[in-house]
């Protein structure tokens, strides 16, 4: 008799192990989100995050102004009803280009992120499924990797292959995972011990299917809490390499690339500093909020008291 | 201790060994030819770096002449500047990238544990909230626009500290140093609020209270020890990160340090100077984490018996 996959699992596939006894209606998922919905500050990134995406995605359509026009009889102008955030020294207009540079920013973020996330999800499953001398042998690599000075390293990558953005989404990506499957590693060892591992094992479940099915799913609180952790760090690299003008390059436009060229006019038109570093650390914050407002909300240990 | 040391040691070259391996062949794997001809260099320099890597030779060849002279001191030439060397560059950028991490290191640990030690004794009330959201500020707001901020605020409008320079004007140290501290101090308060909470409820707190001891000597004497345990083992991490600031805040405010070096070389591709620094980096950044492992372990009496049983 084949029994379906679905049968194996307890209540839903979301569902933390510690969670599956308490009733329906209140799994670990539920509970999470009302704490989360208390918490001010989370909701609130979580609010400004929503609202960046949404901006981001719908750029060419919202955007007032065309992105590369230029308006060389006004020059740079402050904030007016014409231009909201005023114009850069070519007459572009600032908030069309700060939208734009969003999309790169937002989008590097997001990639290099998910880059990490998949290394290292599935890196720390395999390890942590497996362990012993896999187990060893896997996480002493990482252990290697970790001691690496990573930074100077993708300076170097940007310098030798010259400052490409595809490039630059796989280095920073390359990067993050380690600590992903440090964390995803933990998780399994702990999940490997459950009955529920035990009860698909006895069922004939391939490897894979276990895997796949019971153990990723279960390692996704944490993996949520660091992954919108991981997004601000790769923000705040890539503005901080496209700064140097070592990332991205022009034409395209980033968030840290337009605070490099506000500190270059700051004395005469400080407007071109202040608001692209004002899109960044706001951005900045609300991913932080969020993250730290899901850990709180997730911890296994403050939902015991 | 001896042991763990030692084992430590043993497991920082591996490491080294990695990345010397990993930055002379990614050098060298550069579209075209890191040292092709034409990019008009000077013949005197071409000359000087066939010698060096001798160029003619098969590439395992050029890679362990060149693991020969890293041996002996030599990082080579520099590609761009004839006559310079990566090891002279190093001499001159030194010691005011070394002067400016140190004031940051110095304002991060003092201000940063202060400000996590008081926001730990009252956890969740105003005096934990202000100085934490304060951290927040500093971790979100980076140094390549803090620095800039400061400058305009501060350095132009305000005509308070000079913006520019290092060691030329008086007090143009000032914003360097607390631009590059940002981040670090805002770490450091987090790391050491997290610390002292967990120390704080532990049983021998509680018994040096009961021993009537002052509250103040209980939170310095006993507390701290353990609460800053994170903050050291940060410390090895934070290093390559003053290296990584020191890249940006030298830029902005035009110091003669190793960093601005490294960008102005990166800009160039002055492949050697590159190739030369990403080892002295990657050199200084592995004995940083070593030592601050090392530093760790002395002060954790938990992780010493531990190293004392076997050797990981």
């Amino acid at each position: 008799m084949v029994i379906p996959d679905e049968w194996l699992v307890m209540n839903d596939d979301l569902t933390l192990p510690g969670a599956t006894d308490t009733e329906r209606g209140s799994s670990l998922w539920r509970d999470a989100w009302h704490r989360l919905r208390k918490n001010k500050m989370a909701v609130g990134g979580l609010f400004i995050l929503i609202l960046m995406c949404v901006l981001a995605l719908l750029t060419p359509w919202i955007a007032p102004y065309s992105y590369e026009e230029q308006n060389l009889v006004l020059g740079a102008a402050g904030p007016s009803a014409q231009h909201w955030l005023g114009t850069d020294t070519l007459g572009r207009d600032l908030l069309t280009r700060l939208l734009y540079g969003g999309r790169i920013s937002l989008a590097v973020g997001f990639i290099a992120t998910s880059v990490a996330l998949t290394i290292g999800v599935l890196y720390g499953t395999f390890a942590g499924y497996f362990g012993g001398r896999v187990d060893a042998t896997m996480m002493r690599l990482v252990d290697i990797l970790y001691a690496l000075p990573f930074m100077i390293f993708i300076i170097l990558l940007m310098v030798i292959f010259g400052r490409n953005i595809l490039l630059l989404f796989l280095a920073i990506g390359a990067v993050e995972w380690l600590t992903m499957a440090r964390i995803v590693r933990g998780q399994v060892q702990s999940l490997r011990q459950q009955e529920f591992i035990e009860a698909a094992i006895s069922m004939g479940l391939s490897q894979w299917t276990i895997i796949r099915r019971h153990l990723i799913p279960n390692t996704l609180g944490p993996v949520i809490v660091y992954t919108t952790l991981t997004i601000p760090s790769v923000m705040l690299f890539e503005a901080f390499l496209s700064f140097l003008g070592l990332g991205i390059q022009p034409p395209q436009s980033s968030w840290g690339l337009l605070i490099s060229y506000g500190v270059e006019t700051m004395e005469e038109y400080p407007w071109l500093l202040i608001f692209p570093g004002l899109a960044l650390s706001t951005t900045l914050f609300a991913l932080n909020f969020l993250g730290d407002g899901l850990r709180d909300a997730l911890d296994p240990r403050a939902s015991k008291d | 201790m001896g042991k763990f040391v030692l084992h430590r040691l043993l497991q920082a070259i591996p490491v080294l060994l990695v990345v010397i391996t990993a930055t002379f062949f990614l050098v060298r794997s550069a579209p075209g030819g890191p040292f092709s001809a034409e990019k008009a260099v000077p013949p005197a320099v071409l000359k000087a770096l066939e010698a060096r890597y001798q160029l003619d030779q098969p590439v395992l060849n050029q890679y362990f002449s060149y693991l020969g002279d890293l041996a002996a001191g030599d990082l080579g030439p520099s590609f761009r500047f004839p006559g310079r060397s990566v090891n002279e560059m190093i001499y001159a950028g030194l010691p005011a990238t070394a002067e400016l991490g140190l004031y940051a290191l110095l304002i991060s640990m003092l201000l940063g544990t202060t400000a996590g030690v008081i926001a730990a004794l009252k956890p969740n009330t105003a005096q934990d909230y202000i100085p934490m959201s304060t951290a927040m500020i500093g971790i979100c707001l980076p140094s390549f626009l803090l620095g800039p901020l400061m400058m305009l605020v501060f350095g132009i409008w305000l005509e308070w500290v000079p913006i520019s320079g290092w060691g030329n004007i008086p007090g143009d140290k000032i914003l360097p140093a607390l631009t590059l501290a940002s981040g670090y101090t805002a770490y450091v308060a987090r790391l050491s609020r997290g610390g002292m909470l967990e120390v704080m409820s532990q049983d021998y707190i509680r018994t040096a209270r009961a021993k009537g001891l002052p509250e103040w000597i209980v939170v310095i004497k006993h507390g701290l020890r353990g609460g800053l345990i994170p903050v050291v083992a940060f410390a090895g991490p934070a290093f390559a990160g003053l290296l990584s600031g020191s890249f940006v805040v030298e830029t902005i405010f035009q110091i003669p340090g190793l960093g601005r070096f490294y960008v102005q070389a990166a800009f160039n591709r002055d492949y050697t100077m590159i190739m030369g620094t990403t080892v002295f980096f990657a050199a200084l950044i592995i004995l940083f984490n070593l030592l601050s492992d090392i530093l760790a372990v002395w002060l954790n009496p938990k992780l010493r018996q531990q190293t004392n049983g076997d050797s990981g």
